[in-house]
């Protein structure tokens, strides 16, 4: 067993981290909050330009072939600096979808995905569906040698500024059937979708999407037609790991900055870090992200090894709600008054690792996924 | 040992449901439904009804407009308002600064300032903490410097809830450099129209502006807008800290959002059915539930021993620990009942996109983050109750 990174491994994490502490201060980060767009097209170029939108894709369809572990580096580096260019929708999401589509969509939208110039989400989610990925209302009726797609996508994370939405939506069968749902690629410049776009409370963008006849061809099929389901969980399965990458991240940061704001906060005549109670509660802190992060490395060399991954997955998900919240409680009771603030820092990390629990299925219902499946 | 309240409270409980269905505005009861804040003409409208009613301040002496209620009838008032979704009152006037005047002040302040908090023609905001004073109160080191008939003031005022709103301010401030830290502070009354005084907002987490920062710069305060003697101004606020001994628990405010969260959960669809009965969840709520009625009973026992004369002692901590960390629990529930609805950010009076209970779901859990912070943060309670209950 070998928990060592190779020297390639090494120099991606160092390119990352390094173009994180000299371009992405928090600061700007905070300036591009408040854009329409909410990340920056220059610093996705950048990051197409490093090749690190071309790292999971395979060296035959232009990309590096780069592993979950590659996968894991950036994402974690990317949780540390809290960014929040479409990485994980377009390159982790969209970009494994696409990975298992036909040839010719992989060359029709992985050369602009790769160097930066396509940006891409999937409309999975629907108002009534809560974290089922089964349930799905969303209609795809044949029209002539293509089909017309019918039916609302809640909280599609960079849903405001996809050139190419991936949507699952159901060919047969009944509302929870397992079989009968398709994924298509879709031109999201296509006639027939209607776009609320909006903030998220930790602070990316998203939107609603209601999809009315709208008309697909049946080559932007992704997958087998009336088999999306499978493939949708499996590539999920990969961004819950992608999701824990980031979350350690975050909470490696929240505990280190939380000990250093300890260390320099006096009241009584001391640093409150000489305050038992609060150094228990960071060590605490400390164990949380330490256990996460090995679950993490696990799931991702489970994902690598092409070990299967659902229950892996799950566990690693159920286990992101509670060392999140452990964490991410922890860090803000101990800033006191400050960690309430918009200006510190923290209160955006806090934010972020709290909507993460809720992405793609919280603890509770990724526990009972786990309790169900078999190893 | 029994259960029941008597006929008379009963009775007295029911006046008071009936009251409120009556007469609470629909826009504030629909905003507190989906956790929007108020605004400042809203809170100041509920109060002008509770001021006509004659019950706007119930803990006050009744020659000075309270209601003469026993301690029972109290805490059935403010369970049941809580309970029917009244928004509580604006603390600053009513329940902190009053009560010092009445019972520290001279009768012309009693006389200047009580008719207008009891009217809520005034609107006062709380100047205790500062930025280097925050836990460690007492090392507050605003300064008021004796000038003939004024004192001259210059300091930052750290948290100060909604004084952008605000008519007036209370403040503890250090009138002697020189004394041990508690006995050199004085309690003075400012108006916020003095020159020098200025309101800079704090944004918190959410998004709202709830807070401010308040900066003194040579503010020029009437000897005559101090409250009790100089260099007493402690024991003026910590008489504040022992009043309003069993209502911290918010009991009735507790019950309230259990009830929402029920009635969410129970319209939010998971599969055929709804999450309020998935098990992990409903097993969650029920955890909740039992634990509020415990701490609704060790309310209702602390408040039955300050009706028999007893002397109320630590347990007020007891009860700020445990209901603060109920409030967040609950908060924390609803957020996860809004799931995917709760992602889009809608501000301060902003329209929900979706279900309109989570449209807030996500900035109520934010911001009561501060609830185990503010108010004596749940460490400084512990403290408290490791000196006063274990005798360590």
């Amino acid at each position: 067993m070998d928990f060592t990174f190779n020297d390639e491994q090494n120099l991606l994490r160092d390119s990352v981290r390094k173009f994180i502490e000299k371009d992405y201060a928090f600061e700007s980060r905070r300036q591009l909050l408040k854009t329409d767009l909410g990340f920056s097209r220059e610093t996705w170029k950048g990051f197409a330009d490093l090749g690190w939108t071309a790292l999971p894709f395979s060296e035959a369809d232009g990309g590096l072939g780069g592993s979950a572990v590659d996968t894991m580096i950036v994402l974690e580096e990317f949780g540390r600096g809290l960014v929040v260019e479409p990485y994980l929708p377009t390159v982790v999401f969209a970009g494994g979808l696409l990975r298992r589509a036909s040839a010719g969509l992989r060359g029709k939208y992985l050369p602009g995905l790769i160097n930066g110039d396509l940006i891409a989400a999937v409309a999975y989610a629907e108002p009534e569906s809560r974290f089922d990925l089964s349930r799905v209302s969303t209609t795809a009726k044949k029209d002539g040698d293509g089909y017309v797609l019918t039916g609302k996508k809640l909280a599609v994370v960079a849903g405001h500024a996809a050139d190419l939405l991936i949507v699952s939506a159901r060919t047969s069968g009944a509302v929870n059937d397992r079989s009968g749902i398709t994924l298509f690629a879709v031109d999201a410049k296509s006639a027939g979708i209607e776009r609320v776009t909006y903030a998220t409370v930790d602070g990316l963008r998203g939107a609603n999407l209601t999809f009315t006849n709208v008309k697909v061809g049946a080559d932007q099929i992704v997958g087998d037609a009336e088999r999306g389901l499978e493939l949708l969980e499996s590539v999920v399965d990969e961004v819950l790991v992608a999701l824990g990458a980031e979350a350690t991240g975050i909470m490696e940061v929240m505990y280190k900055s939380t000990v250093a704001y300890t260390k320099e906060r006096k009241q009584f005549g001391v640093a409150i870090a000489s305050f038992q109670v609060l150094q228990h509660r960071m060590v605490d802190m400390f164990m949380e992200y330490e256990q996460f992060k090995s679950l993490t490395y696990m799931a991702t060399m489970a994902q690598a090894s092409a070990r299967p991954l659902a229950k892996h997955a799950a566990g690693l998900k159920w286990l992101l709600g509670r060392s999140g919240r452990v964490v991410a409680q922890s860090a803000i009771q101990n800033h006191g008054g400050m960690g309430m603030t918009e200006e510190l820092a923290i209160s955006h990390y806090f934010k972020r690792l709290t909507m993460l629990d809720l992405m793609l299925g919280n603890g509770d219902y990724h526990l009972e996924r786990y309790r169900t499946l078999q190893a | 040992m029994d259960l029941e309240f008597s006929k008379e409270e009963l009775a007295f409980r029911d006046e008071i449901r009936a009251f409120v269905a009556a007469k609470l505005p629909a826009e504030i009861r629909e905003k507190i439904d989906q956790g929007q804040p108020l605004s400042k003409n809203d809170a100041v409208h509920w109060q002008k009804i509770l001021f006509e009613k004659g019950w706007i301040a119930p803990n006050w002496p009744v020659d000075l407009g309270g209601t003469g209620w026993s301690p029972t009838q109290m805490y059935i008032y403010d369970d049941e308002m809580g309970a029917a979704g009244a928004p509580p009152v604006v603390p600053f006037g009513l329940k902190m600064v009053a009560p010092v005047i009445y019972t520290f002040g001279t009768d012309e302040q009693k006389q200047r300032f009580l008719p207008d908090i009891l009217a809520s023609n005034v609107w006062w905001c709380q100047g205790y903490s500062e930025p280097g004073s925050g836990s460690d109160l007492a090392s507050l080191s605003t300064r008021a410097v004796r000038d003939g008939d004024h004192y001259v003031v210059n300091g930052i005022k750290a948290w100060t809830t909604l004084a952008q709103h605000a008519d007036w301010i209370f403040c503890l401030v250090r009138t002697d450099p020189n004394a041990k830290k508690q006995q050199g502070i004085s309690f003075l009354l400012i108006d916020m129209k003095t020159p020098g005084v200025t309101v800079h907002p704090v944004i918190t987490m959410e998004g709202d502006h709830e807070v401010n920062e308040t900066h003194f710069e040579d503010v020029r305060v009437p000897v005559a807008n101090r409250v009790g003697a100089e260099n007493q101004g402690w024991t003026c606020a910590k008489y504040l800290l022992t009043h309003e001994r069993t209502s911290v628990a918010n009991v009735g405010n507790l019950k309230r959002n259990l009830r929402r969260l029920r009635r969410e959960a129970g319209n939010v669809k998971v599969g055929d059915g709804v999450l309020l009965e998935q098990p992990t969840f409903a097993k969650r709520v029920a955890e909740v539930e039992i634990q509020i009625t415990a701490l609704e009973f060790t309310s209702l026992r602390i408040l039955s021993q300050v009706a028999r004369g007893g002397a109320p002692g630590a347990e007020s901590s007891l009860l700020k620990v445990r209901g603060t960390e109920l409030q967040q629990v609950l908060t924390e529930l609803l957020l996860e009942a809004a799931g995917y609805e709760s992602f889009a950010f809608v501000p301060e009076g902003g329209k929900a996109l979706g279900a309109k209970f989570a449209a807030r779901a996500a900035a109520n859990y934010f911001n009561f983050r501060k609830v185990t912070i503010y108010g004596g943060s749940s460490e400084i309670q512990k403290n408290i109750m490791t000196k006063a209950v274990l005798g360590i």
